[in-house]
């Protein structure tokens, strides 16, 4: 398996470390106690393009959010999460 | 039996062997099968189950039985496919599964006991009793069945790892492989084409065909020519493509120096590649089945193919007197080879009532063999021919069955395999494999004229995928003989009839299961072991799939098929695994100071990658404790020194690093002045302690942040997530500068005269105050002294540039044993820690909180920080959490164990009545007592209370007195100055 990294290319899978679900880029405000119960807790597990966060850490040191199919593995893109969070 | 005429054997080199200890003769180009046959072997091996004498079936890698052990001492290597090893000079092989000798094996009375040990005997014989099963029926079967054992010891040989990537693999160099080959690299296209034989050619290296008027063998190599002069491809033989994976990678093993009788010592034995094609063209051919029939086990009987592959290509046989059963037309084409390479062939049995007219040959029309003789290898056969049985002398049987394309890799992600009527065999489905696509006899297409043309329509859609223009090819002229095909499996039988040769499975397993109502193909499969030895089934399930359809009154696609999962054929783990035995399983870490702790003999611990020193040993020590007390007692009395640079070391810049730090921080790191330190803790986002360690300001936009050995690159990796995730905003970053730094702590009542050591002014460190740093040149070098303490004495840590670490580390050992201290080690280190109450990640063990840590006070109070919410939640704040406190025997001796529960005095001492455990223990020197640190439910209330510490493991109880975690000087008077 092959990741794109935007900065690096194509890399091997090795390079990277898995984090999680990218709802980790949304992260609530101080004191949402209910917000921080599904963003700790409750996550879909679907069959199908997912959403999730990797860290070239063998590379560029870039995290990366990674479009996924959980059924075919198919890695259909990456883009930097510095690129897409919200900036706070 | 040699034959006479030329092969692809060089008769001018003959190489020794040895076979079972018996020197025999082979020429160069023999493969172990062929040598065998050449020295009138038959019998090569005994089967798995019954012990049934066995000979090859095959040509190629789908072997079933030739089973052999190749290598003496450890790199005895066993269970290796004969038709598929190389000849050597010296090469040694024995035969497996048998004893005393493969003639005479004991464990032929399997055999006779077969009518007991049909499909699940196990599961119905030995039910009871229940526990003589692990300790008496396993091993004794697992002795009883099996094939080559390995050597049990480390095996010395090289194997290698490799990796690469090309636009096109194509797997296998047949017609169709050779001509998708050219086309591609044609277009320009980088192409990778592996095939698992000795060189290129597929079906053809043993055919007489011709290809453009010219015999098939001259068209290979033309082809082969054609391709190196286009200089993309890249030929790869003695390469079986072994399975397709995720994202167009295939693994693939090369068989580097198998073959060799004396290998250059550079060279592996075996190379297991990971190969990134963009597209994939399987050119894998097909393999021949086998026809169920009585008795069909004996050697001598054989594909009707390898029969014909080993006349012409390696010029033997397993004997003089050849017939063919077939239910296809090649067997014709085979009957006519097997003459013209001077055999006898005494019959041809079609079993279709419409089978072609062959007046010049013995054909037997509608009959079927029903039977067979010998009993070491085959003697006669029974034919059936209009309800009239006769038995026919013969030494060789070819069977064919028909063909079944290789199209496992096609199916490796789990694609079912679609059942075609015309061919009576299994194809893959289109697209099973993103980018792969199936050409040649792999695909259906038999004949060499239509395994090129397919080729060539496959490779134009390749190219086209690929955006690559499509060069103009024509099609060669070649054979093109319709294949056809009458299904039979199976004859009838009154007693035997094999399928899965390598798992003795029968006819009679399958349908015995299908009676069970095991009608799944899968229960089937588990319950009979068909297919699920080394083999996969590969030349026997077909066979075993439409029985099974038969018995249950289904059709073949009604009943399915079980699923390829890679490898397609046997990976030694030390192919895949290369480099990773030894110090290649893990990268070793050393510290500045490594070679001085070597020199004094300390044992190492392996806390991450990296080795630290545990104690350093003086002759008359009686164990490690004395060591230990010792080091402690250079600290606490004079003055100690220890490497502590595997601390992780990461530099934090920009003008918004400070806010940063307050953000991953729990407590406020943005108010430190420059000059100063202070201890954190970094909490996760559901409010537990991931780490602790220093954070100091050097400048106002610059901090250096110290993590734990083992976490540094968690919270690397932490930090990263914080900024790029969080605030992208924010102008600061990190760099890793652990192994920029040696680091050496100090630490003791005459520290600061021991850094006299390695500069002239110790008014600097005099005048340091606690939690300060300050830098300083040492060696000419820029380097930094921070006052801080592990240990609960006056301390110091100096950071100097890592070159310099070893010349600074032995200047200082010197001067810190001119002033009575040594060096210390991580037990030492320890020790000093629990006596102050200070933690470790046995206390952050990743449930903790800044509250159970007593920290409380470090967490800011109204502000965001990673971990802030999730920490407010109710039941981390409740008091009646298990909190971190002190605890020492009531006895004031009794050792104190770490991992033991903690119970109040009286409550039976089990888990739901646990109050805590103990999360680390010594015993203290300083105080002469044994010392522990743990969690205690409603531990701030409960100091001076008693508890009991049970250890159910080691049988221990002792009776505790709790007290505050730090039992040393807890003013800490001596570590502030």
């Amino acid at each position: 398996m092959r990741i794109p990294c935007p900065l690096c290319g194509d890399r091997d899978l090795r390079e990277f470390n898995y984090l999680g679900d990218s709802t980790y880029l949304d992260r609530p405000e101080l004191g949402d106690s209910d917000g921080y119960d599904a963003y700790l807790h409750l996550r879909a597990n679907p069959a199908g393009p997912t959403r999730e966060l990797w860290f070239h850490n063998g590379g560029c040191g870039a995290w990366l959010e990674v479009e996924r199919n959980t059924v075919t593995h198919e890695i259909t893109g990456a883009r930097l999460v510095a690129d897409t969070a919200e900036h706070a | 039996m040699r034959l006479p005429g030329a092969g692809q054997i060089d008769r001018g080199r003959v190489i020794k062997f040895q076979w079972d200890d018996k020197w025999m003769s082979g020429f160069g180009g023999d493969t172990l099968a062929s040598a065998l046959m050449a020295n009138g072997v038959r019998l090569v091996g005994r089967s798995f189950k019954y012990h049934r004498p066995r000979g090859v079936w095959g040509a190629g890698s789908e072997e079933p039985n030739a089973l052999v052990g190749i290598g003496k001492g450890a790199a005895h290597v066993p269970n290796t496919r004969a038709t598929q090893v190389e000849l050597y000079d010296g090469l040694y092989a024995v035969s497996q599964n048998r004893w005393p000798s493969l003639r005479w094996d004991m464990m032929e009375v399997n055999d006779l006991a077969a009518p007991f040990l049909g499909a699940g005997f196990y599961y119905k014989t030995f039910m009871w009793p229940r526990r003589f099963w692990e300790k008496l029926y396993e091993p004794a079967i697992r002795r009883a069945a099996g094939l080559g054992r390995l050597s049990g010891r480390h095996n010395p040989d090289a194997y290698e790892k490799a990796f690469a990537s090309c636009d096109v693999l194509i797997v296998g160099a047949g017609p169709a492989g050779l001509t998708a080959a050219l086309i591609a690299a044609r277009a320009g296209a980088d192409v990778i084409l592996a095939d698992e034989d000795t060189q290129p050619g597929g079906a053809l290296l043993a055919s007489d065909e011709e290809i453009d008027g010219a015999p098939a063998r001259e068209w290979v190599a033309d082809m082969l020519g054609k391709l190196q002069d286009t200089g993309c491809v890249r030929f790869m033989s003695r390469t079986t493509v072994t399975g397709a994976y995720d994202g167009g990678t295939f693994g693939a093993l090369e068989r580097v120096g198998l073959h060799l009788a004396d290998p250059p010592e550079h060279l592996p034995r075996e190379c297991f590649w990971r190969i990134a094609a963009k597209r994939a063209i399987l050119c894998s051919g097909a393999s021949e089945r086998p026809i169920a029939f009585q008795d069909n086990d004996r050697p001598g009987i054989m594909s009707a193919s390898a029969l014909v592959a080993y006349a012409r290509r390696w010029q033997v046989s397993p004997g003089k007197r050849v017939a063919l059963f077939g239910c296809n037309d090649g067997i014709y084409q085979a009957a006519h080879a097997l003459r013209d390479a001077g055999l006898d062939l005494v019959a041809v049995i079609d079993p279709r009532p419409d089978a072609p007219e062959h007046a010049a040959l013995p054909q037997i029309g509608g009959g079927s063999v029903t039977g067979t003789r010998g009993r070491y290898g085959l003697r006669q056969i029974e034919v059936t021919q209009n309800g009239q049985a006769r038995w026919i002398d013969c030494d060789a049987l070819g069977v064919s069955g028909g063909w079944n394309p290789n199209i496992q890799i096609a199916c490796h992600l789990d694609a079912a395999p679609v059942w075609n009527a015309d061919l009576q065999a299994f194809i893959s489905p289109d697209g099973a494999v993103p980018g792969l696509r199936a050409a040649g006899a792999a695909a259906g297409s038999f004949s060499t004229a239509q395994a090129i043309s397919s080729a060539m329509h496959m490779t134009r859609e390749t190219l086209a995928d690929l955006g690559r223009p499509v060069p103009d090819t024509t099609l060669p002229k070649a054979a093109d003989k319709t294949y056809r095909v009458s299904p039979l499996f199976e004859v009838p039988v009154t007693r035997r009839a094999w399928l899965d040769l390598q798992n003795d499975v029968t006819t009679k397993d399958v349908k015995l299961a299908a009676r069970e109502n095991l009608r799944s193909v899968e229960h089937m499969k588990r319950y009979t072991t068909q297919g699920m030895a080394p083999d996969q089934g590969r030349s026997s399930n077909v066979l075993a799939l439409a029985i099974l359809a038969d018995a249950t009154g289904r059709s073949v696609p009604e009943t399915g098929t079980t699923r390829f999962r890679p490898p397609f054929t046997p990976v030694s783990i030390a192919a895949i695994g290369a480099g990773a035995q030894g110090q290649g399983f893990a990268p070793r870490r050393q510290t500045p100071s490594h070679a001085d702790a070597a020199s004094r003999r300390a044992p190492m611990l392996e806390p991450g990658l990296w080795l630290r020193p545990a104690y350093y040993p003086r002759p008359g020590d009686r164990s490690w404790r004395e060591a230990c007390d010792r080091e402690v007692g250079f600290v606490r009395k004079a003055v100690g020194l220890c490497d502590v640079s595997t601390l992780g070391k990461i530099a934090v810049r920009g003008p918004d690093a400070g806010a940063f730090l307050d953000l991953v921080y729990a407590g406020r790191m943005s108010r430190l002045k420059p000059g100063r330190v202070r201890y954190g803790l970094m909490l996760r986002e559901d409010g537990m302690v991931m780490d602790d360690g220093t954070c100091a300001c050097l400048a106002p936009d610059e901090y250096l942040v110290t993590t734990t050995t083992a976490a540094a690159g968690q919270v690397f990796q932490h930090l990263e997530f914080v900024h790029q995730a969080l605030r992208p905003n924010m102008r600061v970053r990190f760099t890793s500068v652990t192994d920029q730094w040696a680091q050496f702590a100090i630490a003791g009542p005459r520290a600061s005269e021991a850094l006299e050591a390695i500069w002239e002014e110790p008014k600097i460190a005099r005048e340091l105050p606690f939690l300060g740093t300050v830098p300083v040149p040492v060696q000419g070098r820029d380097a930094r002294l921070y006052r801080i303490s592990f240990s609960g004495e006056l301390g110091y840590e100096i950071a100097v540039p890592a070159s310099v670490g070893p010349l600074v580390y032995a200047r200082l050992a010197e001067k810190i044993e001119a002033l009575g201290g040594g060096i210390y080690g991580m037990e030492a280190l320890n020790v000093l820690r629990i006596e102050k109450g200070f933690v470790t990640h046995s206390e952050i063990d990743g449930r903790v909180t800044p509250g159970d840590l007593g920290l409380a006070a470090l967490v800011k109070k109204d502000a965001d920080f990673i971990g802030a919410t999730a920490l407010k939640r109710p039941g981390l704040q409740d008091p009646m959490r298990p909190r971190l406190v002190g605890l020492r025997p009531e006895d004031g001796s009794s050792e104190l164990l770490a991992g033991a529960h903690l119970f109040e005095q009286g409550a039976e001492p089990v888990r739901k009545n646990s109050q805590g455990h103990i999360s680390s223990a010594c015993v203290s020197p300083t105080l002469g007592v044994p010392l522990a640190l743990g969690f205690l439910r409603d531990g701030a209330a409960r100091i001076g209370a008693k508890v009991n510490m049970v250890d159910h493991l080691r049988a221990k109880t002792v009776r505790c007195c709790v007290t505050e975690p730090c039992a040393f000087d807890p003013d800490g008077g001596r570590m502030r100055g």
